[in-house]
């Protein structure tokens, strides 16, 4: 069978009923795609594929020069802490954090955040940021219990904490 | 360098003695605007031990301390120090600048340079861990009034090991758990130590194998609980379970298995009196053997501070030490003999 469109073999075939009345069409390839039949082969999708080609790339680059940027402070990189098990100075703790995290939680049985002695040095802040933790942890513990009195106590605590922040002093 | 063999914390009367030998409470800390000892440079790890100098010689713990620069100092001294629990092997061994501080009677050490810039721990003998703690909490409190520590409002103290994050404290406690190992019970401790995230090492700490039935239990959690949490958790979790499986499993022995029992600690005690030549994990095994047979009056005529003693002093730093000259391999072990038959006769 024939193109309906020109004298080239038509390899798509559609028949549709509309009103009772059947509809056949019979196209060629060149044809069919360019009713939007069969999906178009021109050069943007190949365009689309080599751009997503070389941006993957690119990302791949980009990840494995963000795994081997060491921390600004001491140069370590997270692939030789691997290595080692040791950081290099405190910042690492801070570049690191992402992927420190889970580490440090299975290391620790679940410990998060210290609970412990506090420098005297350090101020009152950290005692502050120490008391909202620990009231954040009793309210979970209330809430858990069904014990919304005491709840809602713990959440007040926590506001007017959370409200004597350094920052949020000036604020309404 | 000239050290006691009967050191504070080496003597035998104390809490739960029969099983527990000593206890430890260890503290790591880093001063704060210095990388970890892994990333400093020669100058820095120089300016570090200058600070650490002044800052150690000029606290309020200044009247009882040493200080010895362990980059100059002999290998025999540096190894023992080590035999002393004073120093870690990684501490010995190292070729950078550093140094141990350590009270008159050895009850404190503060090593410098070693992994962290600051591990600070006191020792005493059998099981006073209430004791030791506050004494390393009154070292780090003055030590802390000369300097800051590297210090994260969520992580606590900064260490160079993620492991030792938070508060970077350790306790541990030396046992001897002849009995244990002797009827192969000793797997079912290193099993329930495990489940509770307890480590489980020998005589001296990492890597060592467990001679003289030496077994050193140390916590691992260090972060998210207060000192005072990981202290009752320690203390209350497994180490009373421990000595009472010790003491039950010695007493079945002595009511079920006597003969062989005794057998094993009189054939132990024969070897070490008439023994010419002497291998220190041989005579390890040999002495706990003996101070079981002493812990359970089936051997009357030796007294346990002497067993205790010669624990050290079979050591081989520490016999060069009491004949004043280096030894041979060979000759170590002639003399590691001489000295025990002397000390057991």
């Amino acid at each position: 069978m024939k193109c309906d469109r020109c004298d080239k073999p038509a390899v798509v075939h559609e028949v549709n009923v509309k009103h009772g009345v059947k509809h056949e069409i019979h196209l060629c390839e060149e044809h069919a795609r360019e009713a939007g039949i069969i999906p178009s082969l021109g050069p943007e999708p190949i365009n689309q594929m080599l751009t997503q080609f070389v941006v993957s790339q690119k990302t791949k680059k980009r990840k494995r020069a963000k795994s081997k940027k060491g921390c600004p402070e001491c140069g370590l990189t997270f692939t030789r802490f691997r290595q080692k098990g040791l950081l290099g100075c405190p910042v690492c703790y801070e570049v690191f954090d992402a992927q420190l995290g889970g580490l440090i939680e299975r290391t620790h049985n679940g410990g998060t955040h210290h609970a412990g002695k506090i420098p005297q040095r350090a101020g009152g802040s950290i005692d502050r940021q120490r008391m909202i933790q620990r009231l954040a942890k009793e309210l979970d513990s209330a809430i858990s219990a069904e014990q919304y009195e005491r709840a809602a106590e713990l959440r007040d605590q926590l506001q007017t904490l959370e409200l004597e922040k350094p920052g949020n002093q000036d604020g309404p | 360098m000239d050290l006691d063999p009967t050191a504070a914390w080496n003597i035998e009367q104390a809490p739960h003695s029969d099983v527990v030998i000593s206890c430890r409470a260890r503290i790591a800390r880093n001063i704060d605007g210095f990388p970890f000892v892994n990333r400093t440079t020669d100058a820095q790890n120089h300016e570090l031990l200058n600070l650490s100098r002044r800052m150690l010689l000029g606290s309020e713990l200044a009247d009882e301390l040493v200080w010895v620069d362990l980059h100059e100092a002999t290998a025999h001294d540096r190894r023992l120090l080590f035999e002393r629990h004073l120093i870690s092997k990684n501490h010995m061994e190292s070729k950078s600048e550093r140094a141990v501080v350590i009270s008159q009677d050895e009850t404190l050490s503060i090593m410098v340079n070693e992994e962290d810039h600051l591990r600070m721990q006191v020792l005493a003998p059998g099981l006073q861990l209430e004791k030791v703690y506050h004494q390393i909490n009154h070292v780090d409190d003055a030590v802390e009034a000369e300097i800051d520590y590297a210090f994260h409002d969520r992580w606590g103290y900064l260490t160079a090991c993620p492991t030792n994050l938070g508060t970077g404290i350790r306790f541990s406690v030396m046992l001897q758990l002849p009995a244990l190992r002797m009827t192969n019970e000793i797997d079912r401790v290193r099993r329930a130590a495990n489940d509770l995230h307890l480590a489980v090492r020998g005589y001296h700490g990492e890597g060592s194998e467990s001679a003289g039935n030496f077994y050193q239990i140390s916590n691992q959690v260090t972060l998210g609980k207060t000192e005072e949490e990981l202290l009752a958790e320690f203390q209350e979790a497994i180490l009373p379970r421990i000595i009472e499986y010790e003491l039950h499993t010695r007493k079945v022995l002595v009511e079920k298995n006597s003969v062989l029992l005794d057998d094993r600690i009189h054939r132990a005690l024969a070897v070490l009196r008439s023994a010419r030549m002497l291998g220190t994990e041989e005579a390890m095994n040999l002495l706990s053997r003996v101070r079981l047979g002493i812990c359970l009056d089936r051997v009357e005529e030796i007294n346990r501070q002497i067993i205790k003693q010669l624990f050290l002093q079979i050591q081989p730093a520490h016999l060069q030490q009491h004949l004043g000259q280096e030894l041979s391999p060979v000759e170590m072990r002639e003399a590691r003999a001489t000295i025990v038959r002397q000390m057991l006769q």
